[in-house]
């Protein structure tokens, strides 16, 4: 094997990024759940729920989730690849303009800047930003896997080249404006097409961010950490190409019962019932590959975030196809349902596989071991208590209130006020700070421990 | 599984890209040329000056965060809040604002539900109208001038009709006034509040309750809960009028409380039910000074006590 050195600056830089980011995603998310039951934490002009929540979902989903993407894709391709990044300095750009764009998101949500596009609020400038941002990253990737010293393309490498692709489309497409001036555009798209548009963005957001790239990282950093092979390559292939396939059909399940034409929420339906299959193909794939092993739950503390992670993932896949059902979204949509849905699946399937794959990497770079097995599993049940209380939660009282919109008394008359609903969904959504609290804590956890280990080690250029 | 895909990365890429794009051009892409995606009621007009200034700050404030703007064709939807909607009412939305949370009430039949004052009143304290409401107050809007010659080329991009002085007066309007001016546009191509009180049966031609013992105390719980933020007991400087001098009969004010008036009144048939609404009329009755003309005896007493 030949000597050279791979950029781990860049990495860590992106993952302690992430990590910064996510603190403040966390925070904010725990601020607007108290909101929900207390309004006087409204501190208006830039406090208030309807600024903040935007403030949540981008520092959460492009702060901590793409940040901590992009600096495990750039370890995972330059390993898989057997070659440092083509590009380094423009890695190191691209770690620098990525922080710069989400400070300035953050900041332009809290001054009221918004396309009121869910997950791409951020205005045309922004947009402009972003997309330069992903450019400079797509480079990288490509031109090193291209150059890579190694023949095949491992698995991992696939769910990377479909995440980059499908995110440039759907990014680009989605925020097509006319702007009117320089904080403030006007859709290309009106009404129902625009709201065809947008869920397909929307949904697909949810498939190339949450979903191919942590499967990236869970094919990679399973193995890697359990020393077991994947199960099935054979799997892994046709879970793949079903996948990238079926998402970007899916969209208008979230607008079922809209006035959408009804022949595209019922593509969108059926499609979302067949993405069951790709889905469970990998969920199958990672029980396998530590089926036979089952000790390893046990003894080896990664093991249980990435089967855990990947159960999350398996059961998100079945509830979502389920809520794109009629007589389902009827009684959901809309309801405290969806957000205990969404919650599942980023704290308990994303966060959970992002969390062992940096526990992984960096004692890695840092050429040490991690910090305490202790810690990370104290960080582990904290988490996981959390987010299913956060969950089951929402579910129960999303169920409530939409029994509550549809019930009818024998006289015919509406039974319950708007009103009535909403006041049932108080101690629940104080529940849900509660669960949020102790989701934070196991969260606190995981940065000591990935401190610490920095800490005891030292990040010298790892060799090959 | 031949694997030569696998080592070609361009030609994987290549690949990959026709999958995603198969899905994106069947449902997003094509759809989009489709008449069925651009349909336009014919009572619908572009929106004025104050109200896109309104619907910008709708936006800017992340209203539809928590109210949505589509109700779906679902029975006790349509009764909790009207006409379902239509595709042809919101080609001069860009983009869309139907929402995907419901934490407050839709607002897609907002528009003439309310007068303007409710609206003033309830953005300043939505909790004088709903005790238990968790909606942020939005009064501080007004301190915020709208700016005339920002709203000229927002209009403009917007390809709506707009004269200099419909712009000259929005100078000393406020970001306020125009998300009330926004709130009253909202579903105007669309005639029809709540149809639960739509296809309401005539009332009976008396009060069935005249003689029930309870009913003015029933009454006065409810008128509390639903009238006395707009119509306060006893006083005569609220939103709507004091009570006290009804002319209605009681079959006429049994519809007004049912149906309420386009522009001024919400109709409440949708959250009460006929005894309840009969219950209200008994109090209203016994609000008269004078011997109260229906009713007797027995509610008098049941005010008193």
């Amino acid at each position: 094997m030949s000597e050279y050195a791979y950029d781990e600056k860049t990495v860590t830089g992106f993952i302690v990024s992430a990590i910064g980011w996510g603190v403040v995603g966390i925070l904010v998310g725990l601020w607007i759940s108290v909101q929900l039951w207390a309004p006087s934490w409204n501190i208006p002009p830039y406090f208030t729920y309807g600024r903040l929540r935007p403030v949540h979902t981008n520092a959460l989903a492009f702060g901590l989730g793409l940040g901590a993407i992009f600096g495990l894709f750039y370890y995972i391709v330059m390993r898989l690849a057997r070659r440092p990044l083509v590009l380094p300095k423009l890695a190191r750009f691209h770690l620098y303009l990525f922080n710069v764009a989400i400070a300035l998101a953050a900041l332009s949500l809290f001054a009221g800047m918004n396309q009121s596009l869910e997950y791409a609020e951020l205005e045309w400038p922004l947009d402009v930003v972003v997309v330069g941002m992903w450019v400079v990253f797509a480079i990288n990737i490509f031109a090193t896997i291209i150059k890579r010293r190694e023949e095949q393309m491992y698995v991992s490498l696939w769910y990377i080249l479909a995440t980059v692709i499908a995110v440039a489309v759907l990014y680009i497409v989605n925020n097509l404006a006319v702007p009117a001036g320089l904080t403030k555009s006007y859709s290309l798209f009106a009404g129902a097409n625009s709201a065809n548009v947008q869920w397909w963005y929307g949904h697909n957001a949810v498939g190339f961010v949450f979903t191919t790239p942590i499967l990236a990282m869970f094919y990679y950093f399973l193995p890697k950490s359990t020393g077991l092979p994947i199960y099935s390559h054979r799997l892994s292939i046709v879970a793949f190409w079903a996948l990238v396939f079926a998402y970007l059909w899916t969209g208008a399940h979230h607008l079922v019962y809209t006035p959408l034409p009804d022949w595209i929420q019922t593509v969108a339906i059926a499609f979302s019932l067949f993405l069951i299959a790709p889905s469970w193909g990998s969920v199958v794939n990672g029980y396998y590959t530590v089926g036979g092993s089952w000790d390893k739950m046990r003894t080896h503390y990664l093991t249980k975030f990435f089967i855990l992670g990947i159960t999350f993932y398996g059961l998100q896949t079945v509830q979502g196809p389920t809520q794109a059902v009629r007589v389902v979204s009827s009684l959901i949509h809309f309801t405290d349902w969806v957000p205990g849905h969404v919650h599942m699946g980023t704290m308990g399937w994303v966060t959970m596989v992002v969390c062992a794959s940096v526990y992984y990497a960096i004692p890695k770079i840092y050429g040490t071991t991690i910090y305490s097995e202790k810690i990370a599993n104290t960080h582990f049940w904290l988490v996981l208590v959390g987010q299913l209380v956060f969950s089951v939660t929402m579910w129960i009282t999303g169920i409530q209130q939409g029994a509550m919109w549809k019930a009818v008394s024998p006289e015919g008359t509406l039974s319950y006020s708007f009103m009535e609903g909403l006041a049932k969904n108080y101690p629940y959504w104080q529940m849900r700070s509660a669960a949020g609290v102790v989701f934070t804590a196991g969260m606190l956890f995981f940065i000591y421990n990935v401190a610490m280990t920095m800490r005891q080690g030292t990040l010298a250029p790892a060799k090959a | 599984m031949s694997g030569a895909i696998y080592r070609k990365p361009i030609f994987f890429s290549i690949v990959a890209t026709v999958v995603i794009l198969a899905g994106t051009l069947a449902t997003m892409f094509i759809p989009m040329f489709t008449e069925g995606m651009h349909p336009r009621l014919a009572a619908l007009k572009p929106y004025t000056a104050i109200q896109l200034a309104g619907k910008d700050v709708y936006q800017q404030e992340g209203c539809n965060n928590c109210h949505t703007q589509t109700v779906r064709p679902l029975r006790t939807e349509v009764m909790r809040y009207g006409e379902y909607s239509k595709a042809g009412e919101f080609i001069y939305d860009r983009p869309f604002l139907w929402g995907s949370k419901r934490t407050g009430p839709d607002l897609a039949r907002i528009g003439g539900k309310y007068p303007d004052a409710w609206h003033l009143k309830h953005f300043a304290d939505p909790r004088a109208f709903f005790a238990q409401s968790n909606m942020p107050a939005y009064g501080w809007l007004a301190a915020r001038k709208l700016d005339p010659a920002a709203m000229r080329s927002r209009m403009r991009v917007n390809d709506f009709p707009c004269t200099e002085p419909e712009l000259a007066a929005l100078a000393g309007k406020s970001e306020l006034d125009a998300l009330v001016a926004y709130m009253q546009a909202i579903g105007a191509a669309v005639k029809g509040t709540a149809t639960a009180s739509a296809a309401l049966p005539p009332p009976e031609t008396k009060n069935p309750l005249a003689a029930a013992a309870t009913a003015v105390a029933d009454g006065r719980a409810l008128y509390d809960a639903h009238c006395a933020s707009c119509h306060p007991n006893g006083g005569k400087d609220g939103i709507g009028p004091g009570l006290e001098d009804e002319a209605a009969d009681d079959p006429d004010l049994y519809t007004i409380i049912a149906k309420g008036y386009e522009g001024e009144m919400p109709g409440f048939a949708g959250q009460l039910d006929r005894k309840q609404i009969w219950s209200i009329v008994s109090y209203v009755r016994s609000l008269k000074p004078a011997a109260a003309p229906q009713g007797g005896k027995a509610e008098e007493k049941g005010v008193r006590k």
